[in-house]
């Protein structure tokens, strides 16, 4: 399957579109080696260089990219959610 | 697998030894007020370029200090074979000239006051061709990568920068600090939430308390405005992108210093003074930091952009790298690298850095980037605080 969806980490908590993609569609994801990390099932549109969530994303709960934590989820956001500012918050700076 | 030993790179032999990628005579302005007769003495005399900018009056201390080490900076750069050196007074001019003069190459000074912009001009060009047939005359000569110092930076960067443009320049200044080549890398607040992984790769402890120092000191500089950069960084563009947070700007944009060590710290504008990659003290806006690295001696440079940042630079020839298939088509003759195989896993990073270094050869040997031909000549002061 071709991949959609690049991983810098196989564990992940989000990988990137590589394209736009459509929501109910399947995709194919894999990291920056080529190695094969599933497919998932998008909930939402994710246009090209946005993040998909590749576990169920909590509330107050780490996000984890590059294997580090790039903020923290601010609403549910389940496998296959578009992930972006509205669920998404920086844990360094305060509005 | 291509090593820059193998590369071949000309240059211009300066006086102090050190190889020029592009052969320039500067007509420098110290001050605002003194643009017009600089910009006069560049539409006077064929192949001189005018560095125009709004300051060099009323600055004080370190934020003088600032402006004249860039402005001096831009004289001393390799690519610069002489300067004209223009200010409204004499005093302040001759602090530029003699900083230029130590690198041995021509240089001179002009002072509007008690001359007017006429006479100024009339003198200024009269030196000005003087220069030119001295500059048009020397000839390009081999130069070994150990002689290189070159500086990266990345602008409206988005994920794909963090997944392919950024470690393609950091696998490139990998092979380059192996080789011997002297490198810049910097953007002081955009390492927020990656600092712990700079400071890991600085090769002493001194050196990393000294990027610390300076990473806090901004820290601080926002929290005494009692706001934050939420707003900023991100930047809209980063956002539109598919970038969310600065903890994640920040490990794509790391990703441009590979795994090399951090063998120096520098300030704004600082010569680096031994080969290997440096951290420099610098703001994360596109054509002050691009500036900053030219005063500090970089001679060519790697931008890596995902939304399409157009920036480019009078004395320093900037690359452009870009990942964003979208970015590519749609702005292709701002882009000199195309990275965009990288996402479809069709280019694996040791072939990006192949394009990337090849890239870098041909543009040392005089091949003029996106940004020159499209006369992208950002030319942009560093304000450390407002002037008296």
């Amino acid at each position: 399957m071709k991949h959609s969806i690049l991983l810098h980490e196989p564990t992940d908590d989000v990988g990137v579109a590589v394209e736009d993609l459509k929501a109910a569609t399947e995709v194919g994801a894999v990291t920056l080696e080529g190695q094969p990390v599933g497919t998932v099932k998008l909930v939402n549109d994710v246009p090209l260089g946005h993040k998909v969530a590749m576990k169920d994303l909590a509330p107050g709960k780490d996000v984890i990219e590059y294997g580090r934590v790039i903020g923290a989820a601010s609403q549910n956001a389940p496998r296959g959610s578009h992930v972006h500012t509205h669920n998404l918050k920086t844990k360094r700076w305060k509005a | 697998m291509i090593k820059p030993q193998d590369l071949k790179f000309t240059g211009y032999r300066r006086p102090d030894g050190r190889f020029g990628v592009r052969n320039y005579v500067l007509i420098i302005p110290v001050d605002d007020l003194s643009n017009a007769a600089a910009e006069g003495v560049a539409h006077n005399i064929r192949g001189t370029m005018a560095l125009p900018h709004p300051y060099g009056r009323l600055q004080f201390g370190k934020d003088l200090d600032l402006t004249f080490r860039t402005l001096a900076g831009q004289g001393r750069n390799p690519n610069c074979a002489a300067a004209i050196v223009i200010g409204i007074e004499p005093n302040w001019t001759n602090r530029i000239v003699k900083e230029i003069e130590k690198t041995g190459k021509p240089v001179a000074g002009f002072s509007i006051e008690r001359a007017g912009d006429h006479k100024t001009i009339e003198a200024a060009s009269r030196k000005a061709k003087e220069f030119v047939h001295y500059a048009t005359a020397l000839a390009r000569e081999p130069f070994p990568v150990k002689q290189l110092t070159m500086s990266c930076k990345c602008g409206e960067s988005d994920t794909t920068s963090g997944l392919a443009s950024n470690p393609t320049v950091g696998r490139a200044f990998e092979r380059l600090a192996d080789a011997g080549a002297t490198l810049i890398f910097g953007e002081t607040t955009e390492v927020t939430g990656g600092e712990d992984i700079i400071m890991q790769q600085c090769a002493t402890k001194e050196i990393a308390a000294q990027f610390k120092a300076a990473f806090d000191d901004y820290q601080r500089l926002i929290e005494s405005q009692g706001v934050s950069l939420l707003g900023s960084q991100p930047t809209e563009g980063n956002i539109r992108g598919g970038l969310t947070t600065i903890e994640e700007k920040a490990l794509g944009n790391i990703q441009k210093a590979g795994r090399c060590k951090i063998i120096g710290y520098l300030d704004p504008a600082e010569e680096p003074k031994k080969p290997g990659l440096h951290f420099m003290d610098s703001s994360s806006a596109a054509a002050e930091m691009v500036t900053l690295c030219a005063a500090a001696g970089s001679v060519v440079h790697f931008f890596t952009t995902g939304q399409g940042n157009v920036i480019g630079n009078p004395v320093v020839p900037v690359i452009k790298l870009s990942a964003n298939p979208l970015t590519v088509a749609t702005m292709s003759e701002h882009v000199d690298v195309d990275l965009s195989p990288m996402l479809r896993i069709e280019m694996n990073l040791d072939q990006a850095a192949d394009a990337a270094l090849k890239m870098l050869e041909r543009t040392i040997n005089g091949r003029l980037t996106a940004a020159e031909v499209l006369r992208h000549n950002e030319f942009v002061l560093t304000k450390l605080y407002r002037s008296a």
